[in-house]
């Protein structure tokens, strides 16, 4: 009997556990509070803002596969521009401008291409699915270049006007409009994520990453687990490259280029990988420092941007919130006799 | 039909003399790739030291060409070095997510230092005459640097042939590639192997970094513009294979030449197709171990 009791005592601490760490903290209303403070404090970067907040979602969609699945990709861009193209050419080619619908639409093509692709390459592990995830993205990049006709090739795909957010608000010169509206879109996304990483489904993917043989071993359908991860987020990257072509009413093929596929991996990882919060960190510490310091020199930017990634890789693996929690625990450490 | 077999040879030509560019800069990197299983984006890096150098070492020490080259080479071997004792070292067991990272920061801090350094555009070095003009091989004329591009491709591959299948080192460099700690238990120094084939590799690829400089241009964004191509012949030809890397740079470069020829907008469509349908089916590569 006792060893009955015992193990009702452990699982209950184990629920307890989790629902501990499911429920939400205070300092996480911070960021959101931050954010809703940017517009009154910077209401003369509120461009910059959106850009920000939609680097963020792309951000926390890398974040999902490579943060809590283990797979590493070079060409998440492909389904941030498969948003982007598909959002922009419903706008161009079939006149539909509702900013909405048109963002999900993107998202929804996105979706399907990770679908898709997730099926064929999720079943192939590390430099083979490194290469196979950096050519898909460009094969997509070198199709959108050859099919001038549809997406404008080279010049980018001009003509998209999108109508005012619910009939109402016009995307206005300074960005008002869209900071609010990418703030939202952020907040549902942001939603969804966290419910997603704390559900057994999220768990069983960090058992993956932890260790596949075991999860096989257990019986978790861990191909299925991965593909469903991987679409859900190529999904939330189109989203964020829908919001992109509706920001700025213009698409050109750098939005599938290695360059963005690199930069957002860099954003996460400054950030901090596998903790929610790291992709809201990341991009506003890479865009922020990227449009001032560009300004500055480029070389010095760039250079810049390269030591910080070898230093994190070398010193701070959990990214700037690692190091926080890290000093963090060494002052708690410290006050402690 | 005249002109067609004219074109065709023609293709054929640059197409082998690209690709024995591309089999010297990547043929170091399948070796480490192979050796340590190291997933390095900055490979090209090196390529890329090597053009620099043979530009200083022409332009503001005036070593003539054939030394400047050969010293190049060597210099960034040396350089590479520290790299590896210091850097890629301390991430042989860690996962291919900090290795392409640490990589990728190097590939930025170099290619802003040589922009810095350099400026951003292209540069070029003076050729001496004897590898300048055509060369008739009797059935067409041919560009004598391309000609020498080619032969010294060819030369690399003979000597590395021999290096690793007839030497001692090679021997035990091939062992610690198939199976690294019984390499390690039988005495074999696998660190002092590692340095070796680093050196020897980044000095390769700066060779072809300095031979590039007259064929497919040397700028500061080398490194990042040719790092996928490095890439698809390492994994194409499968990792730790000299004859694999030499087989994928030559269907590459054959086939990106007659694309750039024939089908100027869609022919890098084709490269990347054709790289994803052989991974899918050989994912270790044409040539790698299963």
């Amino acid at each position: 009997m006792n060893g009955l009791e015992n193990l009702r005592a452990r699982s209950e601490a184990a629920r307890a556990y989790f629902v501990a760490r499911e429920s939400w903290r205070w300092s996480e209303a911070l960021p959101w509070v931050a954010a809703i403070a940017a517009f009154f404090v910077f209401p003369d970067y509120m461009a910059l803002g959106t850009q920000i907040l939609i680097a963020v979602i792309f951000a926390l969609s890398l974040d999902l596969i490579l943060g809590y699945a283990g797979i590493i990709t070079l060409g998440h861009a492909a389904y941030f521009g498969a948003g982007a193209y598909a959002t922009g050419m419903l706008s161009a080619h079939l006149g539909w401008g509702e900013p909405i619908s048109a963002m999900l639409f993107g998202g929804l093509i996105a979706g399907l291409l990770g679908f898709v692709s997730g099926w064929v390459l999720l079943r192939y592990h590390g430099l083979t699915l490194l290469m196979l995830t950096l050519a898909t993205a460009i094969l997509l990049l070198e199709a959108s270049n050859a099919a001038e006709h549809w997406t404008g090739g080279f010049d980018g795909l001009v003509g998209i006007s999108i109508w005012p957010l619910f009939g109402v608000f016009e995307n206005d010169l300074w960005g008002k409009t869209y900071y609010w509206y990418a703030l939202g879109v952020l907040f549902l996304c942001f939603l969804c994520a966290r419910r997603i990483v704390h559900s057994p489904f999220g768990r069983s993917l960090v058992g993956i990453k932890s260790n596949v043989a075991r999860m096989h071993a257990v019986g978790t359908p861990v191909h299925f687990r991965l593909v469903a991860i991987y679409t859900i987020s190529a999904a939330m990257a189109g989203i964020a490259g829908g919001l992109f072509a509706e920001s700025n009413a213009y698409v050109t093929l750098d939005v599938l280029s290695f360059a963005r596929s690199g930069a957002v991996l860099i954003m996460l990882v400054v950030g901090g990988v596998g903790r929610l919060y790291g992709a809201f960190l990341g991009p506003v510490v890479f865009l922020i420092l990227e449009d001032e310091l560009a300004k500055l020199s480029p070389e010095f930017w760039q250079f810049g941007i390269g030591l910080l990634l070898v230093v994190v890789v070398l010193f701070f693996r959990g990214g700037l919130l690692g190091a926080a929690d890290a000093l963090r625990d060494r002052l708690k450490r410290g006050r402690r006799p | 039909m005249q002109q067609a077999l004219a074109a065709t040879i023609s293709i054929l030509f640059d197409g082998v003399a690209y690709a024995m560019l591309l089999f010297i800069i990547s043929v170091g990197l399948s070796i480490t790739m192979g050796l340590m299983g190291f997933a390095n984006l900055a490979h090209g890096a090196f390529a890329m030291m090597g053009g620099y150098a043979l530009v200083s070492l022409m332009l503001t020490l005036s070593v003539p060409f054939l030394p400047a080259l050969a010293l190049a080479a060597v210099i960034v071997a040396i350089i590479s070095i520290p790299f590896e004792r210091f850097l890629y070292r301390k991430l042989y067991k860690s996962g291919e997510l900090d290795q392409v990272l640490l990589s990728i920061g190097l590939v930025f801090m170099t290619t802003a230092a040589i922009t810095y350094l350099y400026g951003p555009s292209t540069v070029s070095v003076p050729v001496p005459d004897f590898l300048t003009g055509q060369i008739d091989l009797g059935f067409s004329t041919f560009p004598t640097y391309r000609i020498f591009t080619i032969v010294v491709g060819f030369a690399m591959m003979i000597a590395l042939w021999f290096g690793f299948e007839r030497t001692i080192v090679g021997a035990k460099i091939r062992a610690a590639v198939d199976n690294r700690r019984m390499a390690q238990s039988i005495g074999i120094d696998v660190d002092k192997l590692f340095v070796l084939a680093f050196a020897l590799g980044s000095g390769m690829a700066a060779l072809g970094g300095g031979l590039a400089i007259e064929i497919i241009g040397m700028s500061p964004n080398f490194a990042l513009t040719y790092l996928v191509f490095f890439l698809i012949v390492v994994a194409v030809g499968g990792l730790g294979s000299i004859r694999g890397a030499f087989v994928a740079a030559l269907i590459l470069g054959i086939i990106d030449t007659a694309g750039k020829y024939l089908w100027p907008d869609g022919g890098a469509f084709f490269i990347y197709a054709l790289t994803v349908a052989i991974l899918l089916v050989k994912p270790e590569g044409l040539f790698g171990k299963a």
